[in-house]
């Protein structure tokens, strides 16, 4: 029986040690499967340049990680949320009723959203205007909104070759979702007039003219994709006339099997971003709980280097790998070695 | 009395020719569908092999390097400390130099400039060649020869993946940049070689595939698995014992066997959603850390275990229990000296078995934060493995199919074939504990 004793006291031991275990050393950040490939760049550097031991990052969506980041104050937390839009105010009033009030916000830089095809494809150069009259659920017609009716590009924009409507968005829980309805499809809506038509239809409904405008069509010609930028591009490799929405650091990286189409007139690229010219990017942040500087060793340090010129510059390793340096980034530096909080 | 009886025993009746044929086609059917099921275990294991075995070598690109003092440590007191203080960033120009060098030496003829010609290894190289300094300073001012990985569009194109035309529009890579690589494997600078590194190694960010390895999400699985090994066995033996020998037959006894294989059939992640709630939230256990995820295994192997169990301590036949105790044994004595050593060939085979599908889930780990960039720290000791934030194996196969670098997308085939050779390997002690200790009777 001195088998089962030994388990017995293992086990008393095992709790004994989770107890004790505490003092956790590493930083812990998760958050928008955006931002993770730089947050990894910058961990693993992190961990070779500095004495602390590498950070540990998770994915699981910007809303995930800050609803993980607003659970409260303590080791078994989280320390840094990353996200690929702003914080809402929903969440930091969810934030403040959990004990996390002091949040310090850290603008890394901007993120380019691109559409791309098959590379044998056709070339498209896109409007705001072509998305939303393909991909809107409703357009309106003669004074009522009807079922869109566009099945082709052709039928959309009579500068494209025929080619059936097939689009792979990504999905609600992606920030990336928040971006593409507000820079394209709103912005296509008010291009075509069709904000003016809705609001004439529905009576100067501004609320309802804009949620009109980003409703998605769900009639199967444009695909919500709930995974990474993986699932879209399999997806396009099976259908190879759809039409895929990805990160810019993602293409770039698999420019053997897809085609970028301009917007507006402009070909994505870090240059066209950072100069403003290219329409549909969005700035990407992290968010620190000021309570655990100083209480997580390494986490101020963490949050500087991440932030600094070497680093997040623009010939730094996160412009290389696809992120569009912040102009203001000097401003940013200051306000994280001052620990600014938000307002 | 009717015809068929007069008829000759071995004589083939139309009914008999009839009963002959379906029991061909019967066969036949069998052999089909056994032909499919080994078609599709050929293909499977076809595409893993094909596909993952190009993980197993890596491109690496040897070097002279000279240390230079006016880089590392322009005091020249040769303090460490002082030389802690050049970060990565400030080895690349010793990297430049030393492909200047290397062109010099074998009269290579390039168009490119010192820094895209460094572009070819890998984003590691610099933290390889700090590491190596840090470990002995005093090879500052000296030149040391260095095996460098490439990086991964250059190990893809040794290796097909990457051509000339599939990098047209890429800016990780140029055709110049290959046109070089080329000239450098005519004179043996660069070679594909086995990499050892991808099975022991750590996972790297996303921008070094080449440099990423199993070895730590390995670790990570290891104690898991140890900490499966010592809950669920004891736990699910003593269970089981009780339930098969000492439990009255009543409506409760009744409840809890339909339950336990109630739990049998859950699907993994509710167990992780569990495991959140109660080992994370409330009790405060850390993060993405093996005792959690092997506490969560635990739950969902224990199902398996008990079930399993109870079958090898029901095939022991009830003429052993009565020969002990009529013999005076205690019922305690007949369980564990007589009863437990029969059936224990069938518990080790069902404790293998659920342990080889604890190996295999990623499902709950996803909740307890074990899947991203994670495992980048050999653990170092039992307390840093059982505590310290580490994913498992099939987490860092998820993590890395779904990274943009086409590079991550051979790792992850190569890291299946380890999660298979392990799941294979177990499944074969299962069968051969099974086959050397069974008893029948």
């Amino acid at each position: 029986m001195s088998f089962v004793k030994t388990t017995v006291s293992a086990i008393a031991l095992t709790a004994l040690a989770a107890g004790t275990a505490a003092a956790r050393d590493n930083v812990q950040v998760a958050g928008s499967s955006t931002v993770l490939p730089y947050a990894s760049i910058v961990a693993e550097a992190f961990g070779e340049n500095f004495d602390f031991p590498t950070p540990v990052v998770e994915s699981g969506g910007s809303s995930g990680g800050l609803k993980r980041f607003c659970e409260g104050v303590g080791e078994n937390t989280i320390d840094v949320a990353n996200a690929s839009r702003k914080i809402k105010d929903k969440e930091i009033k969810a934030c403040a009723e959990a004990g996390v009030t002091d949040i310090i916000e850290v603008r890394i830089g901007y993120d380019g959203i691109v559409f791309a095809s098959d590379i044998n494809g056709q070339n498209f150069a896109f409007q705001p205007a072509d998305i939303y009259t393909a991909l809107a659920a409703e357009l309106p017609v003669d004074g009522k909104m009807v079922a869109n009716p566009n099945t082709d590009w052709a039928a959309v924009n009579a500068n494209f070759k025929s080619q059936p409507i097939q689009a792979y968005i990504p999905g609600t829980k992606h920030g990336t979702r928040e971006v593409f309805e507000e820079k394209v499809l709103l912005a296509g809506c008010e291009e075509t007039g069709a904000m003016a038509a809705i609001l004439e239809i529905n009576g100067g409904d501004e609320d309802a003219a804009e949620s009109a405008c980003m409703a998605v069509r769900t009639d199967g010609r444009s695909v919500d994709i709930d995974g990474d930028y993986t699932e879209t591009l399999a997806s396009i490799e099976s259908n190879k006339d759809g039409i895929g929405v990805f990160g810019l650091a993602f293409y770039e990286n698999n420019t053997d099997k897809l085609q970028v189409a301009t917007m507006s007139g402009v070909m994505p690229s870090t240059e066209s971003i950072a100069a403003g010219e290219y329409p549909v990017s969005r700035p990407l942040f992290f968010y620190i709980k000021k309570a655990h500087v100083g209480v997580i060793p390494g986490l101020k340090e963490y949050a500087e280097f991440f932030i600094s010129d070497e680093v997040a510059g623009p010939d730094g390793p996160l412009a290389e790998y696809g992120l569009v340096s912040d102009p203001e980034l000097a401003a940013t530096q200051a306000a994280v070695s001052a620990e600014e909080t938000m307002k | 009395m009717t015809d068929h009886t007069n008829a000759p025993t071995f004589a083939q009746t139309p009914r008999i020719k009839k009963r002959n044929a379906a029991e061909k086609r019967f066969k036949g059917y069998g052999l089909t569908a056994i032909a499919i099921a080994l078609t599709m275990l050929v293909i499977l294991m076809g595409t893993i092999l094909t596909r993952g075995v190009g993980a197993y070598t890596q491109t690496f690109v040897t070097l002279n390097v000279d240390l230079l003092e006016s880089k590392l440590d322009k005091a020249g007191t040769r303090d460490p400390e002082a030389i802690a203080k050049v970060t990565t960033f400030g080895y690349s120009p010793l990297l430049k130099a030393a492909m200047d060098r290397v062109v010099a030496e074998h009269n290579i003829d390039t168009g490119l400039k010192s820094g895209d010609m460094a572009k070819i290894l890998s984003k590691s190289a610099v933290s390889q060649l700090r590491d190596l300094v840090l470990s002995d300073v005093s090879q500052i001012g000296t030149t040391v020869k260095v095996k460098f990985l490439a990086n991964s569009w250059i190990d893809g194109y040794l290796k097909g993946r990457v051509t000339r035309d599939s990098i047209e529009n890429n800016k990780n890579v140029s055709s110049a940049q290959l046109d070089f690589v080329d000239a450098l494997r005519a004179v043996g600078v660069v070679e594909k070689k086995f990499n050892p590194d991808f099975i022991f190694g750590a996972d790297a960010s996303d921008q070094r595939p080449e440099a990423a390895g199993m070895g730590v999400a390995m670790a990570g699985s290891f104690f898991m698995m140890l900490v499966v090994l010592f809950l669920s066995v004891p736990i699910g033996v003593a269970a089981s014992i009780y339930l098969e020998e000492f439990a009255p037959k009543n409506w409760i006894t009744d409840v809890i066997e339909v339950n336990i294989s109630n739990l049998a059939a859950v699907p993994s992640i509710v167990f992780g959603i569990l495991g959140l709630a109660v080992f994370i939230n409330y009790m405060h256990l850390p993060q993405s850390a093996p005792l959690v995820g092997g506490l969560v295994l635990t739950l969902m192997t224990l199902p398996t275990i008990i079930i399993s169990t109870r079958a090898a301590l029901k095939a022991v036949p009830p003429s052993i229990r009565d020969a002990a105790l009529g013999l005076g044994a205690s019922k305690m004595q007949t369980i564990f000296h007589h009863v437990l050593p029969l059936a224990a060939p069938g518990i080790l085979t069902g404790t293998i078995i659920g342990l080889a599908q604890a190996l295999g889930e990623t499902a709950p780990l996803l909740l307890i934060g074990m899947i991203g960039y994670i495992a980048t720290n050999m653990p170092d000791g039992v307390s840093a493995g059982l505590f310290d934030p580490n994913s498992a194996m099939p987490a860092q196969i998820y993590e890395w199919a779904k990274r943009a670098d086409p590079a991550f997308y051979e790792r992850a085939w190569g890291g299946i074939i380890i999660l298979l050779v392990f799941l294979i390997s177990m499944n074969l002690l299962a069968i051969w504990l099974r086959r050397k200790f069974e008893r029948r009777w």
